[in-house]
């Protein structure tokens, strides 16, 4: 499936998906956000950057702009580009808001959400957005053999029982359908 | 020596592609009327209707975000090097409105 040029499934390594629950375990009922670096143009998701959510808000996040400079500039010298920027919603599902709509200026970035509103399961969604329109896309865990849609992983750590699940639940609503 | 300008990528449709372009101006607001006589548009994206700086992008001289300089006074000198990134911003909020407005 693709949009345009894009490929439109995130694949990604389970180890940075359970970096990025384990950072917005951490900041919950704070947002979380951050990065995943890779090469320019490869779509590969390789180096996380966890980065400061600047509002230390349970409803919004924004980029330190000064980490974000540094951050971006550093990606330069590395010829790497922002294969995902992800960020939490602590209450509400994993689907991108209108502000999250309004803000979306990397058009090659994948839009990862992942909900900690479950104590114990991890919601994780990916979305491409351009131009105000989003799509939903799969998430492809790399080294995984399972369906990338609805699926329910243990995380393996005896301490924090942690389960992920991916792509649309049943019970969620689009709140975009107009009435 | 002119002032060096990174164009994000998300810009580079108004830029022929280019990541870095040359401008002119003593400070940024001059800077981008000078871009935009090269590139038409370009200013459109970084300044609202009402001639402030849109909230969607960061704006920078060498090091330091435009907002704590002054904004559009920003002073520019040749040799500077002038970095655009989109703002990056969200969350739930809109949601939360949005479920609130449709009583959900």
């Amino acid at each position: 499936m693709r949009i345009g040029r894009l490929v439109a499934v995130l694949t990604i390594h389970r180890e940075i998906i359970e970096a990025i629950v384990a950072h917005a375990r951490r900041d919950h009922p704070d947002e979380a956000c951050g990065v995943v670096a890779g090469p320019v143009g490869s779509d590969a998701a390789a180096r996380h950057i966890p980065m400061e959510n600047a509002e230390r808000s349970t409803t919004f996040y924004r980029f330190d702009s000064t980490e974000q400079l540094r951050v971006w500039r550093e990606m330069d010298d590395r010829d790497e580009e922002p294969v995902v920027i992800y960020h939490s919603h602590t209450a509400t599902e994993p689907y991108p808001s209108r502000t999250d709509i309004s803000y979306a200026g990397e058009p090659n970035a994948h839009y990862l959400l992942v909900s900690t509103r479950d104590p114990q399961t991890a919601e994780i969604r990916s979305f491409r957005i351009l131009d105000g329109q989003v799509s939903e896309e799969p998430v492809q865990l790399v080294g995984e053999s399972m369906d990338t849609m609805r699926s329910y992983e243990e995380n393996g750590d005896p301490h924090a029982v942690q389960s992920f699940m991916f792509g649309q639940s049943p019970a969620a609503v689009d709140y975009e359908c107009q009435r | 020596m002119a002032i060096d300008v990174r164009i994000p990528t998300i810009l580079r449709s108004y830029t022929g592609g280019a990541k870095a372009v040359s401008g002119a101006g003593d400070n940024l607001s001059e800077l981008l009327a000078n871009l935009d006589g090269t590139y038409p548009g370009l200013r459109g994206r970084l300044i609202t209707p009402e001639g402030g700086l849109h909230r969607f992008v960061n704006i920078y001289v060498n090091d330091e975000d435009v907002r704590f300089l002054g904004s559009l006074d920003a002073k520019i000198s040749d040799g500077d090097t002038v970095t655009i990134l989109p703002a990056v911003a969200g969350g739930a909020f809109g949601l939360a409105a949005a479920a609130a407005v449709l009583g959900r």
